[in-house]
């Protein structure tokens, strides 16, 4: 190479193999500078993009197509499977691995990590404004009561969790809280009763029929909480959509 | 052998409370009990009614169930190693219920659940007594259980990893092992009816295991009839293993343990196995369930992981004793 390139050359080839990085990609890239996102990001049950996402080839994660693609920047979860971000490195492609943001001031530093990553600092800039915007217009100091979360297996989600952070925001008092849960655990049906909730929210259920989904029919969760919603694409991921659920519980 | 029956009945009662008053919530006995029975308001008589009543009332049922259709089976084949957990039939059960329920059939109509695990064990049962009917040896009775065991496992396993929820391959492990952990009255609605009536008929062929532990030959002189006897026991068998495992998955060795421990107290006789068994794996499975529930309070530790390491150096035991040619 003759001219070094500036350590700031925006990438031209991006691809993006998680389902969370594929959204903060698809709101900020430059037109044709994303090629790529993981098949994921078009199934509408866990992406709010989907729409967008089927605009570009899907990959499924492994090193072989992504190479193939030949991306100058790779942004993977901190899930992705690691040996396949080893081989990628090996074959020489930047892999960038993004944690899954879990709290609003995450929210906020990922997109700015995503602007940074694909040099369109001033979208990811104008994208944190209208975040900011709409987040203090929706916040407004409304007690709105006891909730508990309860998903398939049992399992609800404190105050730490991207779950707990809409919840927080929406103003509700997550009853997790009352047993010190601040990740996502077990809590005994017994215990989420006794905490007497005014609301339940429930995870989405799959298709096909499952045990670990029939506990959220059992009778004692529709009598002490007769009102329950349920969490959709938009409490997946830690992005901007996040606003959407935050306000779709008001 | 008389003050055995008080004894177990006051060893259920005493269990079936604990079942009531133990659980993560730590509610006092009184308060608890107060709310279970006068309701009243709030969070409290929800818990007692909607969450520990049925766990406690189908460990009860189930347990009883698993015990008495042991002691029938063990008569009949006149084997002390049959047991419906070990020679497939709750596992067959375990396939019907898992086709029930990922094939939708289970959604047209709530019955269709345990009846179709009901179908499951009788096929199960059915097969069994066809290959080592009361003339098979125990070598027959243990390669076709494994045989038939295998099958319905491998069954199971199938179904739920073709299905397309994500959840069903990983109930797999609740399917082989079962448990009662966030069962509702709408279960034991489901399963108690089907598995009295299967324990009244059992209950009504007890004089003609009697008299079959006299021989074939002298059990027909009795006016025994071979052929409805079977069917009997077959249905009777069929009508409480199929419901138990629809609702709570297949816990093993129930029926080995408890009438092997009670035989040597109130003797071999079927008519005096058979209640004494239904009680004493009653007094088994509670005392499994408070168990699990004590050891890994949050983790859903599997019933039949405790009966399983009870029940299976006992049945080496056996095993060994038959192997040497002594008699069990």
């Amino acid at each position: 190479m003759l001219i070094a390139a500036p350590a700031h050359a925006a990438p031209t080839r991006v691809v993006s193999m998680n389902l969370c990085t594929d959204q903060l990609a698809m709101m900020l890239a430059a037109p044709d500078q994303l090629i790529s996102v993981s098949d994921l990001a078009s199934d509408p049950r866990m992406s709010p993009m989907y729409r967008t996402a089927r605009d570009f080839a899907a990959n499924h994660g492994r090193a072989e197509e992504i190479y193939l693609m030949r991306p100058d920047l790779v942004v993977a979860g901190q899930f992705a499977s690691g040996p396949t971000v080893a081989m990628l490195r090996r074959l020489g492609i930047r892999v960038e691995v993004m944690a899954p943001a879990e709290s609003i001031a995450d929210i906020r530093d990922q997109i700015g990590q995503m602007g940074a990553l694909l040099g369109r600092e001033t979208a990811a800039a104008d994208l944190l404004t209208r975040f900011d915007a709409r987040l203090s217009r929706l916040r407004d100091q409304t007690d709105r009561g006891r909730v508990a979360l309860y998903y398939a297996n049992g399992i609800t989600s404190g105050r730490d969790t991207l779950a707990g952070t809409i919840l927080a925001e929406a103003g509700f008092h997550n009853i997790a809280g009352d047993y010190g849960i601040t990740t996502t655990t077990a809590l005994p049906m017994e215990l989420l009763v006794m905490a007497d909730p005014d609301r339940l929210i429930t995870g989405a259920k799959w298709p096909g029929q499952s045990r670990s989904e029939a506990v959220l029919d059992h009778p004692a969760l529709a009598q002490v909480a007769p009102r329950s919603d349920v969490t959709d694409r938009d409490w997946v991921c830690g992005t901007p959509r996040v606003l959407d659920a935050i306000e779709a519980l008001k | 052998m008389r003050p055995l029956f008080p004894l177990l009945i006051a060893l259920v009662a005493m269990l079936f409370m604990a079942s009531l008053l133990i659980g993560p919530a730590g509610i006092g006995a009184l308060t608890g009990l107060k709310a279970l029975i006068l309701g009243g308001e709030g969070p409290l008589p929800i818990v007692m009614r909607e969450i520990r009543l049925p766990r406690a009332i189908l460990g009860l049922a189930v347990g009883s169930g698993l015990g008495l259709t042991g002691a029938a089976l063990q008569g009949y084949l006149r084997n002390p190693l049959a047991e419906p957990g070990l020679i497939g039939v709750s596992g067959m059960a375990a396939l019907g219920a898992v086709i029930a329920i990922q094939t939708g059939l289970a959604l047209t109509a709530a019955l269709m659940l345990p009846w179709a695990a009901l179908t499951g064990a009788a096929v199960g049962v059915g097969l069994l007594m066809l290959l080592a009917g009361p003339r098979g040896g125990s070598v027959t009775l243990i390669l076709a259980g494994v045989a038939i065991s295998a099958l319905a496992g491998a069954g199971t396993a199938l179904v739920l990893n073709l299905s397309p929820n994500p959840y069903a391959a990983n109930e797999i492990v609740f399917w082989l092992m079962g448990s009662l952990a966030d069962r509702s009255m709408v279960h034991v609605m489901l399963a108690l009816p089907l598995m009295v009536v299967g324990a009244v008929l059992i209950a009504r062929s007890a004089r003609a295991l009697d008299a079959l532990t006299l021989g074939e030959a002298a059990a027909a002189a009795l006016g025994v009839s071979p052929g409805r006897l079977r069917i009997w026991l077959v249905t009777g068998v069929a009508l409480i293993v199929g419901p138990a495992t629809a609702v709570a998955g297949a816990v093993g060795f129930v029926g080995l343990v408890v009438p092997h421990v009670l035989r040597p107290l109130v003797g071999a006789r079927p008519s005096v196995l058979l209640p004494a068994s239904a009680l004493g794996g009653a007094v088994l499975l509670l005392a499994a369930d408070i168990a699990v529930r004590l050891i890994l309070p949050e983790r859903d530790l599997k019933l039949g992981v405790l009966t399983a390491i009870v029940g299976a150096p006992l049945f080496l035991h056996l095993i060994w004793k038959t192997r040497s040619g002594g008699r069990v």
